[in-house]
């Protein structure tokens, strides 16, 4: 017989072969080593490259063409401009991560800001029982940012025991707060010489630091605080992990033993504190609260999050790159008016950065499967 | 082997799902130290064995029990912390987090001291050392970096990372689910070594699977489940696979020493 291999006898004998199998671990060829490569890996490994870059580029291309803007007071301009939208899209990002999405964040920030200035300005029964105690205004304020967590807790609540779908509860939340908000507010305005008078403690974020012309406000001082604790807490807490991983695959999160159900639920509580924190910071910034405040905070957060490119399907994405994002769009904002163009440019310029922010986060994606 | 005390077993478990009865009275025991295979037709209920046991199901009646004592796993967090740790079949690895995140997922430990306790920090660098050391000693090394996203890696190798991290913190059993499925032929011997590597040290194994020769070559007993009950308990060393297959499918009665009690 030539042939003496016969037929297969017993079932793994196929597996005799691997003894002489290649035992080298996978090697690539290195010419895939091209700058577009080099590029690629470098961006899917340290994503706010790309926001840091755009916001160097506008910042260097606005100092171009407009005379005063590379000047530190401009640049503390912008920092006081974007801190309320810093603050909220912290709290957008943090909720992102959890493949999730929060369009009730701007009610939550208006209410709890109005609930802060009645509170600590009013004469009425409840601000009356509260002024007994000589602490008014601390007291409001700790009312209205529980109120904001309340919130974010009654958000977590419905998606995590109704398993709906965020975008749904947080539609209706919207709508039920804004009730809430008009209802309260009777649509009226705290004032600002009212709030100046009886409860200059709301404004205190609204102090600054200076420096010659540059000067940064406590407010612009939290916001950089904010994103380092939180920053921290994602990427150095069990927690964090465990908010990156609900993001990523909710079932492998599940059965990796993670508590997800507390997890989600913290998610929108503390999301929903951010908020009531940045409604005292907001006081400080506008000097009045008003209920038809930051109408558009909502999806302004949802912009800064996304070009500082957290991705919207969850698991990946970065405070950092949310804190770069909600600059860009303040460095277009003033940087259109101080260079003398209709400032209503600004709406055309952050909807190509989105769509430009999705597109490279898209492309990284399809490069790392 | 009647003699020894099971270290995990089931007694009379039932489950039911609406109308469907996935498990009707099935009884289930794994002893010290072997490899215990598990097969059954589509349908015929392993998969909800598998979750009482691993605490993702709570049966609706019958008892499990874990060195002899009756344990009521609520989830699966439950049933780890008993010792007893699980491969599942899609791995529950989160694909965006490192090598060593993943490994201590659900379970990370913390800086000790006041950073620890007050500030809630993790041991990355403990975390990474531990996750480094357990996947060379599985010799599953050829992993450059232990913080390189789980998505960077092969299929073999995520089963790898998966197995090691049963291997690791499993103290009482370890419970894989068709861990050859998604495997090349290379990578499946791999991880029917690692198997073997993990009975070695004196863990038992429960191995569920549809590929006859894999369980065949490496299960001590096999457990063949039909219609929802324990059907019948073999040795591979003394029946064909056709006839396994046989009594799995009801084409053939089971020998009689086989028959389940």
């Amino acid at each position: 017989m030539a042939n003496q291999a016969g037929p297969t006898k017993t079932i793994s004998d196929f597996e005799a072969k691997l003894t002489e199998a290649d035992k080298s671990v996978a090697s690539f060829d290195r010419d895939d080593r091209t700058l577009g490569h080099l590029v690629r890996g470098l961006l899917r490994n340290y994503p706010t490259i790309i926001p840091t870059l755009i916001l160097v580029l506008a910042i260097l291309g606005f100092g171009l063409i407009a005379n005063n803007f590379l000047k530190l007071s401009t640049l503390s301009l912008v920092l006081q401009q974007v801190t309320v939208t810093g603050i909220i899209a912290i709290a957008q990002t943090v909720i992102i991560l959890t493949a999730g999405i929060d369009l009730s964040v701007g009610v939550i920030l208006v209410l709890s800001a109005i609930i802060m200035g009645r509170l600590a300005t009013e004469d009425n029964a409840l601000g009356a029982m509260i002024a007994q105690s000589g602490l008014q205004v601390p007291l409001a304020i700790m009312i209205g940012i529980g109120f904001g967590t309340l919130m974010g807790w009654i958000n977590g609540v419905l998606v995590t025991y109704l398993k709906l779908p965020p975008f749904i509860v947080t539609l209706g939340t919207l709508s039920i707060f804004t009730y809430f908000k008009l209802w309260y507010s009777k649509s009226e305005t705290v004032r600002a010489d009212v709030i100046e008078k009886k409860a200059e403690s709301l404004l205190w974020f609204g102090n600054s630091l200076s420096y010659g012309t540059a000067s940064i406000t406590f407010g612009g001082i939290a916001l950089i605080l904010l994103a380092v604790l939180v920053w921290y807490m994602l990427n150095r807490t069990a927690w964090g992990r465990h908010v990156h991983a609900m993001g990523d695959d909710p079932d492998a999160a599940l059965l990796a033993g993670i508590n997800t159900r507390w997890t989600l639920v913290s998610v929108y509580t503390f999301a929903g504190f951010i908020c009531g924190l940045g409604a005292w910071i907001s006081i400080g910034r506008v000097g009045s609260v008003s209920p038809i405040a930051f109408e558009t905070i909502n999806l302004d957060s949802i912009t800064a999050v996304v070009i500082g490119g957290t991705s919207l399907f969850g698991g990946r994405g970065s405070i950092i790159g949310s804190v770069l994002g909600a600059l860009i769009v303040g460095v277009f904002f003033t940087g259109l008016s101080l260079a003398r163009y209709d400032s209503i440019l600004q709406y055309l310029a952050a909807g190509c950065l989105v769509i430009t922010a999705v597109a490279i986060d898209q492309w990284l994606r399809r490069a790392s499967q | 082997m009647s003699e020894q005390q099971p270290i995990l077993s089931g007694r009379g478990l039932l489950k039911r799902y609406g109308t469907v009865v996935a498990l009707n009275g099935a009884d289930f025991d794994l002893y010290p130290n072997e490899i215990l295979g598990v097969i059954g037709d589509n349908g015929a209920g392993k998969t909800t064995l598998i979750k009482a046991l691993t605490g993702a199901v709570t049966p609706d009646h019958g008892e499990i029990r874990l060195d002899g004592n009756v344990v009521n796993f609520r989830g699966p967090q439950d049933a780890r912390a008993a010792g007893i740790e699980t491969v599942y079949q899609n791995l529950a690895l989160s694909p965006a987090l490192s090598i060593a995140d993943n490994m201590f997922l659900g379970r990370e430990r913390r800086k000790p001291g006041i950073m620890g306790s007050v500030f809630r920090m993790m041991d990355r660098a403990g975390m990474q050392k531990f996750s480094r050391d357990k996947l060379s000693e599985l010799g599953l090394m050829t992993i450059q970096n232990i913080n390189q996203p789980v998505e960077t890696l092969s299929g073999g190798q995520r089963q790898g990372v998966a197995v090691a991290r049963a291997a690791a913190f499993g103290s009482r059993v370890v419970i894989m689910d068709e861990p050859t499925a998604a495997l090349g032929v290379k990578e499946s011997r791999r991880v029917l070594d690692l198997i073997k590597d993990v009975k070695k040290r004196g863990m038992p194994i429960i191995l569920i699977s549809h590929n006859m020769p894999h369980v065949f070559e490496v299960c001590d007993r096999i457990h063949i489940h039909r219609l929802g009950k324990r059907h019948a308990v073999v040795d591979p060393k003394k029946i064909s696979m056709s006839d396994a297959v046989a009594i799995m499918t009801g084409a053939m009665a089971p020998p009689e020493e086989a028959k389940a009690a």
